[in-house]
């Protein structure tokens, strides 16, 4: 695979669902992200973001066009080196945190050793090491997003997918989380695409902004930050940010006027 | 707290307030309660209730569990089994039992089935309703882990829904318990229910007391003991 190809993409992918009210729900995408790119997907309510991920990870299968990861076809079975993390809540209340981040790995018939390791560093990157022995109903709503971050980074994905992550959680926590979502994107040097209605969330984290349409959702926009690699949430503060947020309210405000049934 | 009724009634008893033809006095209870089990007098009723309770759990909760997982994987089918389920406990399952003879012969094997028959709906309701509350999204997960359908239903699904699970396998100990002690108590020729009857009809107070209790007993105590299992499971699961 040359640096050319990309490390996944999307090609006149639709998706409908059937059934007594036939919905078109996605589509059509034509989306390439460059092997370690931050890459976020904002847009309107019910516009198609979250099926956009069920198609790129392989959980759902497109009604029309291609996915590929990696060169391969995806098609309604998920890949290798694929890691998704949701909007619930994810963590197995019967585990440990410990247990819970190790889930992947023991599964995968990796070395005990090599999984203390991995898991050991997993744990402390994401600030929950004096948590390792507890269960996930004894922590907050962010600390176990944080548990499902970990159990995803411990498996090393080459693809992380993220929807709406930190949802649930209130601003000042977001901007932190979204500092140790840049530290863990650097140190994995992974391709994200992360799914958010943030706007200032999008434009803090990412290499490029994809903005979506009302439903059915299609790229309107495609924003690139220019930032530099080593960011972090003090970036609000550059002029840069102001006009790159603005321009994505500017397509944005449009679509999601239209979602409310209302003309701009 | 339990001492108080207790020794109102050894003390009523003892004064002749209560009648002793009616109910004798705690302590006499246990006093023939142990002397029954030391003289080996009703050692093979009990091997024989306690076997035939155990075969009617087992079968009740594996048939049940199995039972619950299938109708559930066919909600057309479900849709057709829930009424049944909802008005099941108001039939009176050991009238059965001549069909059961009929079918099965005469000793275990129709009291096995009364017991099957009072506690395996119960475990087919709580696992419809386990895995009813199973969340989405750990499915998803499970899909994203590349576990397949076994491994999910063994690794995600069976945890996720256990506590309900275990709620049912609890209340399949009590009625098959139920079902096995009073199909022998009405029908049976032999047990521990039995041996209540015979001792009620032949007027000996003190061996049917004493028999009362040990049943009793060993009711709470195997309910004491999945009650502790269950309470230590759960309180991983609740915020501490």
């Amino acid at each position: 695979m040359t640096s050319d190809t990309p490390h996944a993409s999307l090609t006149g992918v639709t998706r409908r669902f059937g059934g007594a009210q036939p919905v078109h729900a996605l589509g059509p995408i034509d989306l390439d992200l460059a092997r370690g790119e931050f890459f976020s997907v904002v847009g309107p309510s019910g516009c198609g973001k979250s099926t956009l991920l069920d198609v790129l990870s392989g959980l759902g299968k497109p009604t029309s066009g291609t996915v590929s990861f990696e060169g391969k076809a995806v098609s309604g079975s998920v890949p290798d080196g694929v890691g998704v993390v949701f909007q619930e809540d994810a963590s197995f209340p019967w585990l440990t945190v410990r247990n819970n981040v190790a889930f992947g790995l023991r599964r995968a018939g990796v070395d005990p050793a090599e999984i203390n390791r991995r898991v050991d560093h997993a744990v402390g990157f994401m600030g929950l090491s004096q948590f390792a022995g507890h269960y996930p109903a004894q922590l907050s709503g962010g600390m176990r997003q944080r548990v499902c971050i970990a159990r995803t980074l411990v498996q090393q994905p080459r693809l992380i997918l993220l929807d709406e992550p930190f949802g649930a959680l209130d601003q000042q926590t977001r901007l932190l989380m979204g500092d140790e979502l840049l530290r863990l994107w650097r140190e994995t040097g992974a391709t994200v695409l992360l799914i958010t209605h943030a706007l200032d969330e999008a434009a803090m984290l990412s290499d490029r902004v994809g903005v979506m349409s009302a439903r059915p959702g299609r790229f309107i926009d495609l924003v690139e930050t220019g930032w530099e690699r080593d960011r972090d949430s003090r970036i609000v503060s550059d002029p840069a940010f102001g006009a790159i947020t603005s321009r994505l309210w500017s397509s944005l405000r449009t679509e999601s006027l239209k979602t409310l049934g209302r003309v701009a | 707290m339990l001492a108080i009724p207790v020794l109102a009634l050894e003390v009523l008893c003892r004064t002749g307030v209560v009648d002793p033809m009616t109910i004798i006095p705690p302590s006499d209870m246990l006093a023939s309660m142990l002397a029954q089990i030391a003289s080996g007098d009703i050692t093979d009723s009990m091997e024989q209730t306690f076997s035939t309770i155990a075969a009617a759990f087992a079968l009740a909760v594996a048939g049940g569990t199995l039972i619950g997982a299938a109708v559930h994987a066919q909600p057309r089918l479900r849709r057709a089994i829930d009424p049944l389920l909802a008005s099941y406990y108001s039939v009176p399952t050991f009238i059965f039992y001549p069909l059961l003879v009929a079918l099965l012969g005469l000793g275990m094997a129709p009291l096995v089935m009364i017991g099957v028959l009072s506690a395996a709906p119960a475990v087919v309701i709580s696992t419809l309703a386990g895995l009813d509350g199973v969340p989405p999204v750990l499915l998803r997960v499970a899909r994203i882990q590349r576990l397949g359908r076994a491994r999910t239903l063994w690794l995600i699904v069976l945890p996720a829904a256990m506590p309900r699970l275990f709620s049912g396998f609890k209340l399949a100990l009590s009625y098959s318990l139920i079902g096995v002690i009073a199909g022998e108590f009405i029908l049976s020729g032999s047990g521990l229910g039995y041996a209540i009857s015979f001792a009620y009809q032949s007027f000996d107070n003190r061996a049917m007391y004493g028999l009362m209790l040990f049943v009793l007993l060993v009711a709470v105590l195997a309910n004491g003991i999945l009650y502790t299992w269950e309470g230590h499971l759960a309180r991983r699961r609740v915020r501490g």
